[in-house]
Protein backbone atom coordinates (compact mmCIF):
# COMPACT_ATOMS: atom_id res chain seq x y z
CA UNK A 1 0.00 0.00 0.00
CA UNK A 2 1.22 3.31 -0.79
CA UNK A 3 1.63 6.31 1.84
CA UNK A 4 -1.44 9.10 1.82
CA UNK A 5 -0.96 11.26 -0.48
CA UNK A 6 -2.77 14.07 -2.67
CA UNK A 7 -0.16 15.62 -5.56
CA UNK A 8 -0.60 19.33 -5.75
CA UNK A 9 -0.71 18.74 -9.49
CA UNK A 10 -4.17 16.95 -9.74
CA UNK A 11 -7.50 17.74 -9.31
CA UNK A 12 -9.80 16.34 -7.10
CA UNK A 13 -13.74 15.67 -7.34
CA UNK A 14 -15.43 14.98 -4.14
CA UNK A 15 -16.40 11.52 -5.01
CA UNK A 16 -12.59 10.79 -4.41
CA UNK A 17 -11.41 11.12 -7.85
CA UNK A 18 -8.59 12.25 -9.76
CA UNK A 19 -7.73 13.97 -12.72
CA UNK A 20 -4.51 14.75 -14.27
CA UNK A 21 -5.00 17.16 -16.80
CA UNK A 22 -2.69 18.15 -20.28
CA UNK A 23 -3.39 20.08 -22.62
CA UNK A 24 -7.08 19.15 -24.11
CA UNK A 25 -7.06 15.45 -22.42
CA UNK A 26 -6.84 14.47 -19.08
CA UNK A 27 -6.15 11.09 -16.97
CA UNK A 28 -8.80 10.14 -14.28
CA UNK A 29 -8.12 7.56 -11.21
CA UNK A 30 -9.31 7.08 -7.56
CA UNK A 31 -7.59 9.06 -4.92
CA UNK A 32 -5.70 7.53 -1.71
CA UNK A 33 -8.51 7.88 0.30
CA UNK A 34 -10.84 5.74 -2.66
CA UNK A 35 -8.50 3.28 -2.47
CA UNK A 36 -8.35 2.75 1.57
CA UNK A 37 -11.66 2.87 1.99
CA UNK A 38 -12.53 -0.11 -0.30
CA UNK A 39 -9.62 -2.12 0.54
CA UNK A 40 -7.76 -4.21 -1.76
CA UNK A 41 -8.85 -4.16 -5.17
CA UNK A 42 -9.32 -7.14 -6.91
CA UNK A 43 -11.41 -6.35 -9.76
CA UNK A 44 -11.21 -3.54 -12.02
CA UNK A 45 -14.26 -3.27 -15.15
CA UNK A 46 -12.92 -0.59 -17.71
CA UNK A 47 -15.12 0.86 -20.21
CA UNK A 48 -14.78 0.98 -23.26
CA UNK A 49 -12.42 3.36 -25.40
CA UNK A 50 -14.65 5.59 -27.30
CA UNK A 51 -17.44 5.78 -24.76
CA UNK A 52 -18.14 9.48 -23.26
CA UNK A 53 -17.57 10.40 -19.58
CA UNK A 54 -20.15 12.55 -18.20
CA UNK A 55 -19.27 15.01 -15.09
CA UNK A 56 -20.30 13.98 -11.80
CA UNK A 57 -21.70 10.53 -13.38
CA UNK A 58 -20.19 6.78 -12.83
CA UNK A 59 -18.34 5.50 -15.61
CA UNK A 60 -16.86 2.49 -14.25
CA UNK A 61 -16.62 0.45 -11.19
CA UNK A 62 -13.79 -1.14 -9.07
CA UNK A 63 -13.94 -3.95 -6.67
CA UNK A 64 -12.27 -5.33 -3.36
CA UNK A 65 -13.10 -8.50 -2.31
CA UNK A 66 -16.17 -7.34 0.24
CA UNK A 67 -17.13 -4.32 -1.62
CA UNK A 68 -18.17 -2.64 -5.46
CA UNK A 69 -17.20 0.87 -5.85
CA UNK A 70 -18.84 3.15 -8.20
CA UNK A 71 -16.24 5.64 -10.15
CA UNK A 72 -17.06 8.90 -11.22
CA UNK A 73 -16.29 11.41 -13.96
CA UNK A 74 -14.39 14.85 -12.90
CA UNK A 75 -14.68 15.62 -16.23
CA UNK A 76 -16.66 15.02 -19.29
CA UNK A 77 -15.24 13.80 -22.58
CA UNK A 78 -14.35 10.73 -24.71
CA UNK A 79 -12.65 7.90 -23.56
CA UNK A 80 -9.69 7.23 -25.61
CA UNK A 81 -7.45 4.95 -23.95
CA UNK A 82 -8.08 2.42 -20.37
CA UNK A 83 -4.66 1.32 -18.32
CA UNK A 84 -5.07 -2.41 -19.67
CA UNK A 85 -2.28 -2.88 -16.95
CA UNK A 86 -5.32 -3.36 -14.47
CA UNK A 87 -7.36 -6.09 -16.70
CA UNK A 88 -7.89 -9.27 -18.26
CA UNK A 89 -6.37 -12.43 -17.09
CA UNK A 90 -3.01 -11.43 -16.11
CA UNK A 91 -4.27 -7.85 -15.14
CA UNK A 92 -2.61 -6.58 -11.50
CA UNK A 93 -5.58 -4.29 -10.25
CA UNK A 94 -4.09 -3.86 -7.28
CA UNK A 95 -1.60 -1.69 -8.58
CA UNK A 96 -4.83 1.04 -7.51
CA UNK A 97 -3.69 0.15 -4.32
CA UNK A 98 0.46 0.76 -4.92
CA UNK A 99 0.59 3.94 -6.99
CA UNK A 100 -3.24 5.55 -7.33
CA UNK A 101 -1.36 8.36 -8.95
CA UNK A 102 1.03 6.91 -11.17
CA UNK A 103 0.50 2.81 -12.39
CA UNK A 104 -2.80 2.42 -11.16
CA UNK A 105 -4.58 5.28 -13.24
CA UNK A 106 -7.86 4.15 -14.61
CA UNK A 107 -8.87 5.58 -17.98
CA UNK A 108 -7.56 8.64 -20.35
CA UNK A 109 -10.22 11.18 -21.81
CA UNK A 110 -10.55 13.76 -24.56
CA UNK A 111 -12.34 16.51 -22.56
CA UNK A 112 -15.10 18.22 -24.47
CA UNK A 113 -15.78 21.15 -21.90
CA UNK A 114 -12.50 21.84 -20.59
CA UNK A 115 -14.37 24.60 -18.32
CA UNK A 116 -15.60 22.37 -16.28
CA UNK A 117 -12.09 22.14 -14.07
CA UNK A 118 -13.00 25.40 -12.47
CA UNK A 119 -15.89 23.27 -10.38
CA UNK A 120 -12.85 20.54 -9.08
CA UNK A 121 -11.04 20.42 -5.93
CA UNK A 122 -7.35 21.78 -5.59
CA UNK A 123 -5.53 18.95 -3.35
CA UNK A 124 -5.84 21.74 -0.14
CA UNK A 125 -9.64 21.85 -0.48
CA UNK A 126 -10.04 18.17 -1.08
CA UNK A 127 -7.78 17.81 1.77
CA UNK A 128 -10.55 20.13 3.64
CA UNK A 129 -12.94 18.05 2.43
CA UNK A 130 -11.87 14.69 3.97
CA UNK A 131 -11.07 16.18 7.20
CA UNK A 132 -14.77 17.21 8.06
CA UNK A 133 -16.09 14.44 6.29
CA UNK B 1 -22.56 7.32 12.32
CA UNK B 2 -21.09 8.24 15.26
CA UNK B 3 -24.00 7.38 17.31
CA UNK B 4 -24.42 4.13 16.10
CA UNK B 5 -20.83 3.20 16.69
CA UNK B 6 -21.30 3.94 20.60
CA UNK B 7 -23.88 1.21 21.09
CA UNK B 8 -22.12 -1.39 19.24
CA UNK B 9 -20.84 -4.36 21.38
CA UNK B 10 -17.28 -4.56 21.51
CA UNK B 11 -15.41 -8.01 21.85
CA UNK B 12 -12.47 -8.46 25.13
CA UNK B 13 -10.44 -8.09 21.92
CA UNK B 14 -11.31 -4.56 20.81
CA UNK B 15 -8.13 -3.14 21.96
CA UNK B 16 -5.87 -5.75 20.26
CA UNK B 17 -7.98 -5.63 16.85
CA UNK B 18 -6.99 -1.68 16.99
CA UNK B 19 -3.51 -2.29 18.12
CA UNK B 20 -2.95 -4.47 15.00
CA UNK B 21 -4.37 -2.15 12.36
CA UNK B 22 -7.73 -3.76 12.31
CA UNK B 23 -10.10 -2.43 10.26
CA UNK B 24 -13.71 -2.09 12.41
CA UNK B 25 -17.26 -2.18 10.91
CA UNK B 26 -20.57 -3.28 12.40
CA UNK B 27 -21.29 -6.48 11.96
CA UNK B 28 -24.88 -8.05 14.00
CA UNK B 29 -24.76 -5.75 16.60
CA UNK B 30 -21.18 -6.07 17.44
CA UNK B 31 -18.24 -3.57 16.07
CA UNK B 32 -15.60 -6.51 14.57
CA UNK B 33 -12.80 -6.26 12.34
CA UNK B 34 -13.21 -7.25 9.05
CA UNK B 35 -9.78 -7.20 7.92
CA UNK B 36 -6.18 -6.55 9.09
CA UNK B 37 -3.19 -6.39 6.36
CA UNK B 38 -5.83 -7.07 3.55
CA UNK B 39 -8.24 -9.99 2.90
CA UNK B 40 -6.26 -11.82 0.64
CA UNK B 41 -3.36 -12.35 2.38
CA UNK B 42 -4.97 -13.48 5.63
CA UNK B 43 -6.65 -16.06 3.59
CA UNK B 44 -3.94 -16.65 2.18
CA UNK B 45 -2.42 -17.07 5.41
CA UNK B 46 -4.98 -19.28 6.94
CA UNK B 47 -4.58 -21.52 3.19
CA UNK B 48 -0.95 -22.18 4.31
CA UNK B 49 0.03 -21.31 7.70
CA UNK B 50 -2.18 -20.24 10.72
CA UNK B 51 -4.87 -17.68 11.19
CA UNK B 52 -6.70 -16.38 14.25
CA UNK B 53 -10.43 -15.45 14.80
CA UNK B 54 -11.53 -13.41 17.30
CA UNK B 55 -15.31 -14.81 16.92
CA UNK B 56 -16.56 -13.79 20.47
CA UNK B 57 -19.78 -12.12 19.18
CA UNK B 58 -20.39 -15.36 18.75
CA UNK B 59 -23.04 -16.52 21.34
CA UNK B 60 -23.32 -19.99 23.40
CA UNK B 61 -26.28 -21.33 25.03
CA UNK B 62 -25.41 -24.37 27.99
CA UNK B 63 -27.99 -26.92 28.42
CA UNK B 64 -28.03 -29.33 31.27
CA UNK B 65 -30.15 -31.69 33.10
CA UNK B 66 -31.46 -35.10 33.38
CA UNK B 67 -33.37 -34.43 30.13
CA UNK B 68 -31.40 -32.63 28.04
CA UNK B 69 -30.47 -35.22 25.54
CA UNK B 70 -33.42 -35.87 24.69
CA UNK B 71 -34.98 -31.90 24.76
CA UNK B 72 -32.03 -31.20 22.31
CA UNK B 73 -32.61 -34.19 20.03
CA UNK B 74 -36.87 -32.02 20.13
CA UNK B 75 -35.25 -29.07 19.02
CA UNK B 76 -32.00 -29.72 16.99
CA UNK B 77 -32.18 -31.34 13.30
CA UNK B 78 -29.24 -33.74 13.52
CA UNK B 79 -29.11 -37.11 15.91
CA UNK B 80 -28.15 -36.15 19.20
CA UNK B 81 -28.53 -39.65 20.48
CA UNK B 82 -25.65 -40.09 18.53
CA UNK B 83 -23.31 -37.31 20.16
CA UNK B 84 -20.94 -38.70 22.53
CA UNK B 85 -19.36 -37.02 25.51
CA UNK B 86 -16.30 -34.93 23.62
CA UNK B 87 -17.72 -34.99 20.46
CA UNK B 88 -18.66 -31.88 18.47
CA UNK B 89 -22.06 -31.94 15.71
CA UNK B 90 -23.18 -29.74 13.55
CA UNK B 91 -27.56 -29.08 13.31
CA UNK B 92 -30.40 -26.78 12.28
CA UNK B 93 -32.77 -25.45 14.53
CA UNK B 94 -35.85 -25.28 12.46
CA UNK B 95 -39.60 -23.99 13.07
CA UNK B 96 -42.39 -26.08 12.72
CA UNK B 97 -42.78 -25.34 8.98
CA UNK B 98 -38.89 -26.42 8.79
CA UNK B 99 -37.67 -22.71 7.66
CA UNK B 100 -34.20 -22.17 9.19
CA UNK B 101 -33.36 -20.56 12.07
CA UNK B 102 -29.41 -21.25 12.78
CA UNK B 103 -27.56 -23.16 12.45
CA UNK B 104 -25.51 -24.27 14.85
CA UNK B 105 -22.76 -26.62 16.56
CA UNK B 106 -23.36 -28.43 19.69
CA UNK B 107 -20.32 -30.19 21.72
CA UNK B 108 -21.70 -32.71 24.58
CA UNK B 109 -19.11 -31.34 27.31
CA UNK B 110 -20.62 -33.99 29.83
CA UNK B 111 -23.08 -36.55 29.92
CA UNK B 112 -26.01 -34.28 30.87
CA UNK B 113 -24.58 -30.87 29.39
CA UNK B 114 -23.75 -29.48 26.40
CA UNK B 115 -22.96 -26.36 24.49
CA UNK B 116 -24.44 -25.07 21.73
CA UNK B 117 -22.62 -22.09 19.51
CA UNK B 118 -25.29 -19.92 17.55
CA UNK B 119 -24.56 -17.09 15.17
CA UNK B 120 -24.62 -13.51 16.92
CA UNK B 121 -27.28 -12.27 14.86
CA UNK B 122 -29.35 -14.98 16.25
CA UNK B 123 -28.38 -15.55 19.53
CA UNK B 124 -31.17 -13.46 21.26
CA UNK B 125 -33.60 -15.62 19.26
CA UNK B 126 -32.22 -18.81 19.70
CA UNK B 127 -32.05 -18.31 23.23
CA UNK B 128 -35.69 -17.54 23.51
CA UNK B 129 -36.95 -20.24 21.45
CA UNK B 130 -34.63 -23.03 23.16
CA UNK B 131 -35.98 -21.57 27.11
CA UNK B 132 -39.29 -21.81 25.63
CA UNK B 133 -39.60 -25.29 24.31
CA UNK B 134 -36.85 -26.28 27.39
CA UNK B 135 -40.15 -25.80 29.90
CA UNK B 136 -41.77 -29.00 28.87
CA UNK B 137 -38.34 -31.01 29.70
CA UNK B 138 -36.03 -31.10 32.84
CA UNK B 139 -33.09 -29.19 31.10
CA UNK B 140 -31.73 -25.69 32.55
CA UNK B 141 -31.05 -23.60 29.63
CA UNK B 142 -28.60 -21.19 29.92
CA UNK B 143 -27.43 -17.87 27.55
CA UNK B 144 -23.69 -18.12 28.65
CA UNK B 145 -23.29 -15.83 25.97
CA UNK B 146 -21.50 -13.29 28.14
CA UNK B 147 -18.74 -15.96 29.60
CA UNK B 148 -17.09 -16.66 26.71
CA UNK B 149 -14.61 -15.27 24.69
CA UNK B 150 -14.20 -17.85 21.31
CA UNK B 151 -11.29 -17.74 18.93
CA UNK B 152 -10.67 -20.05 16.00
CA UNK B 153 -6.90 -20.95 15.10
CA UNK B 154 -6.91 -22.35 12.02
CA UNK B 155 -5.20 -23.44 8.97
CA UNK B 156 -2.28 -26.32 8.25
CA UNK B 157 -0.14 -24.87 11.04
CA UNK B 158 -2.73 -23.99 13.39
CA UNK B 159 -2.15 -27.63 15.55
CA UNK B 160 1.16 -27.77 15.83
CA UNK B 161 1.22 -23.89 16.77
CA UNK B 162 -1.39 -24.71 19.45
CA UNK B 163 0.61 -27.74 21.20
CA UNK B 164 3.80 -25.51 21.81
CA UNK B 165 0.84 -23.37 23.78
CA UNK B 166 -0.71 -26.41 24.99
CA UNK B 167 -0.82 -27.80 28.67
CA UNK B 168 -2.98 -31.16 27.62
CA UNK B 169 -3.82 -32.86 24.48
CA UNK B 170 -5.43 -31.29 21.18
CA UNK B 171 -8.98 -33.05 20.80
CA UNK B 172 -9.09 -34.58 17.32
CA UNK B 173 -11.36 -33.07 14.34
CA UNK B 174 -14.90 -32.99 15.77
CA UNK B 175 -14.22 -33.37 18.99
CA UNK B 176 -13.85 -31.52 22.29
CA UNK B 177 -12.10 -31.25 25.32
CA UNK B 178 -10.72 -29.10 27.97
CA UNK B 179 -7.27 -27.91 28.34
CA UNK B 180 -4.94 -25.02 29.75
CA UNK B 181 -3.74 -22.60 26.42
CA UNK B 182 -1.31 -20.42 27.58
CA UNK B 183 -2.02 -20.72 30.95
CA UNK B 184 -5.83 -19.94 30.09
CA UNK B 185 -8.69 -22.36 30.42
CA UNK B 186 -10.51 -23.42 27.50
CA UNK B 187 -12.72 -25.70 26.17
CA UNK B 188 -10.60 -26.74 22.86
CA UNK B 189 -13.03 -27.40 19.86
CA UNK B 190 -11.83 -29.49 16.95
CA UNK B 191 -13.73 -27.24 14.74
CA UNK B 192 -14.05 -24.52 12.31
CA UNK B 193 -15.38 -22.48 9.24
CA UNK B 194 -12.72 -22.20 6.85
CA UNK B 195 -12.00 -26.12 5.44
CA UNK B 196 -8.76 -25.72 7.24
CA UNK B 197 -7.45 -28.26 10.43
CA UNK B 198 -7.63 -26.08 13.69
CA UNK B 199 -9.28 -25.61 16.50
CA UNK B 200 -11.49 -22.97 17.98
CA UNK B 201 -10.80 -22.16 21.87
CA UNK B 202 -13.68 -20.60 24.24
CA UNK B 203 -12.47 -19.09 27.37
CA UNK B 204 -13.80 -16.34 30.17
CA UNK B 205 -13.51 -13.14 28.49
CA UNK B 206 -10.07 -12.23 31.01
CA UNK B 207 -8.73 -14.87 29.58
CA UNK B 208 -9.08 -13.78 25.77
CA UNK B 209 -5.96 -11.00 25.43
CA UNK B 210 -3.31 -13.97 26.87
CA UNK B 211 -4.23 -16.14 24.24
CA UNK B 212 -4.69 -13.70 21.30
CA UNK B 213 -0.81 -12.33 22.45
CA UNK B 214 0.39 -16.08 22.50
CA UNK B 215 -0.56 -16.98 19.58
CA UNK B 216 -0.28 -14.45 17.21
CA UNK B 217 3.27 -13.26 18.80
CA UNK B 218 4.01 -17.19 17.59
CA UNK B 219 3.25 -16.57 14.31
CA UNK B 220 -0.62 -17.04 13.99
CA UNK B 221 -2.02 -14.16 11.37
CA UNK B 222 -5.10 -12.15 12.71
CA UNK B 223 -7.67 -12.56 10.75
CA UNK B 224 -10.77 -10.66 10.16
CA UNK B 225 -14.34 -11.68 8.55
CA UNK B 226 -13.46 -10.72 5.22
CA UNK B 227 -11.08 -13.93 4.78
CA UNK B 228 -13.49 -15.81 7.37
CA UNK B 229 -16.10 -14.93 4.48
CA UNK B 230 -13.86 -15.37 1.29
CA UNK B 231 -12.53 -18.85 3.04
CA UNK B 232 -16.10 -20.34 4.01
CA UNK B 233 -17.36 -19.15 0.80
CA UNK B 234 -14.80 -21.60 -1.19
CA UNK B 235 -15.89 -24.68 0.58
CA UNK B 236 -19.24 -23.78 0.86
CA UNK B 237 -20.21 -23.77 4.11
CA UNK B 238 -23.17 -21.57 4.60
CA UNK B 239 -23.19 -18.41 5.93
CA UNK B 240 -27.08 -17.83 7.80
CA UNK B 241 -28.33 -14.68 6.30
CA UNK B 242 -27.39 -15.59 3.00
CA UNK B 243 -27.29 -19.11 2.02
CA UNK B 244 -30.24 -19.95 4.75
CA UNK B 245 -32.62 -18.27 6.10
CA UNK B 246 -36.57 -18.41 8.05
CA UNK B 247 -37.72 -18.39 4.25
CA UNK B 248 -35.40 -21.09 3.45
CA UNK B 249 -35.29 -24.84 4.29
CA UNK B 250 -32.38 -27.06 5.10
CA UNK B 251 -33.05 -29.44 2.86
CA UNK B 252 -33.26 -27.05 -0.39
CA UNK B 253 -30.34 -25.14 1.03
CA UNK B 254 -28.33 -28.97 0.78
CA UNK B 255 -27.93 -29.54 4.68
CA UNK B 256 -30.52 -32.82 4.22
CA UNK B 257 -27.41 -34.67 5.75
CA UNK B 258 -27.64 -32.77 9.22
CA UNK B 259 -31.09 -33.56 9.03
CA UNK B 260 -32.28 -36.79 10.73
CA UNK B 261 -36.03 -36.87 10.16
CA UNK B 262 -36.59 -39.88 12.08
CA UNK B 263 -35.36 -38.03 15.13
CA UNK B 264 -39.10 -36.33 15.48
CA UNK B 265 -37.39 -32.54 15.82
CA UNK B 266 -39.27 -29.69 15.79
CA UNK B 267 -39.67 -29.13 11.69
CA UNK B 268 -38.88 -32.67 10.78
CA UNK B 269 -42.94 -33.29 10.04
CA UNK B 270 -42.38 -30.53 7.04
CA UNK B 271 -39.35 -31.17 5.89
CA UNK B 272 -40.43 -35.04 4.88
CA UNK B 273 -42.83 -33.44 2.73
CA UNK B 274 -40.12 -31.13 0.94
CA UNK B 275 -39.95 -31.75 -2.51
CA UNK B 276 -37.26 -28.73 -3.19
CA UNK B 277 -38.36 -26.71 -5.94
CA UNK B 278 -35.11 -24.63 -5.94
CA UNK B 279 -31.62 -26.15 -4.43
CA UNK B 280 -28.37 -24.50 -3.26
CA UNK B 281 -25.66 -24.49 -5.56
CA UNK B 282 -21.91 -23.53 -5.69
CA UNK B 283 -21.21 -21.95 -9.31
CA UNK B 284 -17.74 -20.56 -10.72
CA UNK B 285 -17.38 -17.70 -12.94
CA UNK B 286 -15.47 -18.98 -16.40
CA UNK B 287 -15.00 -15.39 -16.73
CA UNK B 288 -14.46 -12.10 -15.57
CA UNK B 289 -16.38 -10.99 -12.61
CA UNK B 290 -17.64 -11.19 -9.59
CA UNK B 291 -20.73 -12.05 -7.85
CA UNK B 292 -22.58 -10.41 -5.05
CA UNK B 293 -25.79 -11.53 -2.85
CA UNK B 294 -28.66 -10.84 -4.45
CA UNK B 295 -27.41 -10.78 -8.19
CA UNK B 296 -29.81 -12.53 -10.30
CA UNK B 297 -29.30 -16.28 -12.07
CA UNK B 298 -30.09 -17.14 -15.63
CA UNK B 299 -29.95 -19.93 -17.50
CA UNK B 300 -30.79 -20.35 -20.72
CA UNK B 301 -31.10 -16.18 -20.69
CA UNK B 302 -33.83 -16.50 -18.58
CA UNK B 303 -34.48 -15.24 -14.86
CA UNK B 304 -34.18 -18.76 -12.78
CA UNK B 305 -32.90 -18.14 -9.66
CA UNK B 306 -30.16 -15.45 -7.46
CA UNK B 307 -27.19 -15.56 -5.68
CA UNK B 308 -26.95 -15.84 -1.87
CA UNK B 309 -23.30 -15.64 -1.48
CA UNK B 310 -20.38 -14.19 -3.93
CA UNK B 311 -17.11 -13.20 -3.73
CA UNK B 312 -13.76 -13.28 -5.80
CA UNK B 313 -11.74 -16.95 -4.98
CA UNK B 314 -8.48 -15.53 -3.35
CA UNK B 315 -7.51 -19.09 -4.38
CA UNK B 316 -8.74 -20.05 -7.58
CA UNK B 317 -8.50 -16.26 -9.01
CA UNK B 318 -12.01 -16.24 -10.07
CA UNK B 319 -15.61 -15.23 -8.68
CA UNK B 320 -17.32 -17.87 -7.17
CA UNK B 321 -20.69 -18.19 -4.92
CA UNK B 322 -23.66 -20.39 -4.09
CA UNK B 323 -27.11 -19.50 -5.48
CA UNK B 324 -30.46 -21.00 -5.39
CA UNK B 325 -31.30 -22.53 -8.41
CA UNK B 326 -34.40 -24.58 -9.94
CA UNK B 327 -33.62 -28.26 -8.62
CA UNK B 328 -33.54 -29.78 -12.52
CA UNK B 329 -30.63 -27.39 -12.86
CA UNK B 330 -28.24 -28.45 -10.30
CA UNK B 331 -26.06 -30.80 -12.11
CA UNK B 332 -22.24 -29.37 -12.38
CA UNK B 333 -21.22 -28.33 -15.14
CA UNK B 334 -24.32 -26.81 -16.30
CA UNK B 335 -23.87 -23.29 -17.34
CA UNK B 336 -25.63 -20.77 -15.86
CA UNK B 337 -25.26 -16.88 -15.84
CA UNK B 338 -25.23 -14.15 -13.25
CA UNK B 339 -26.51 -10.70 -13.86
CA UNK B 340 -24.05 -8.58 -11.99
CA UNK B 341 -25.46 -5.11 -12.26
CA UNK B 342 -26.70 -5.23 -15.94
CA UNK B 343 -23.94 -7.15 -17.01
CA UNK B 344 -24.31 -10.98 -17.54
CA UNK B 345 -21.33 -13.15 -16.30
CA UNK B 346 -21.12 -16.64 -17.48
CA UNK B 347 -20.92 -19.05 -14.52
CA UNK B 348 -20.96 -22.74 -14.15
CA UNK B 349 -22.43 -25.11 -11.26
CA UNK B 350 -19.69 -26.65 -9.72
CA UNK B 351 -19.69 -29.46 -7.27
CA UNK B 352 -19.00 -28.85 -3.57
CA UNK B 353 -16.41 -27.76 -2.31
CA UNK B 354 -15.03 -25.25 -4.59
CA UNK B 355 -11.63 -25.62 -3.35
CA UNK B 356 -10.00 -28.68 -2.54
CA UNK B 357 -6.71 -28.63 -1.54
CA UNK B 358 -3.91 -30.76 -3.46
CA UNK B 359 -2.69 -33.72 -1.39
Amino acid sequence: MADESYPEELLYHAEHDWARIEGDEATFGITWYAQDTLGEVVFFDPPETGKQTSKDQSYAEVESVKAVSDVYAPLSGEIVAVNERLTGDDGQPEKINEDPYGEGWLVRVKLSDPSERDALLDAAAYKDLLETS
Amino acid sequence: MAAATETLLRTPLHARHRAAGGRLVPFAGWEMPVEYAGIRVEHLAVRTEAGLFDVSHMGQVETSGPDAERFLQRVLSNDVGRLEEGRAQYSVLCRDDGGALDDLFTYRTAPDRYLTVTNAANHGRDFAWLSDHGRDFDVTVRDVAADHAMLALQGPAARTLLDRHLDGEAPARMRVATARVAGVDCLVCGTGYTGEDGVELLCAPDGAEALWDALTSDGATPAGLGARDTLRLEVCFHLYGNDLSEERDPVSAGLGWACKLDTDFIGSEALRRVKPAERLVPFAFTGPGIPRPGNPVLVEGEPAGVVTSGTLSPCLGTGIGMAYVPAEVTGPGTPIEVDVRDRRRPAEVRDKPLYQKED
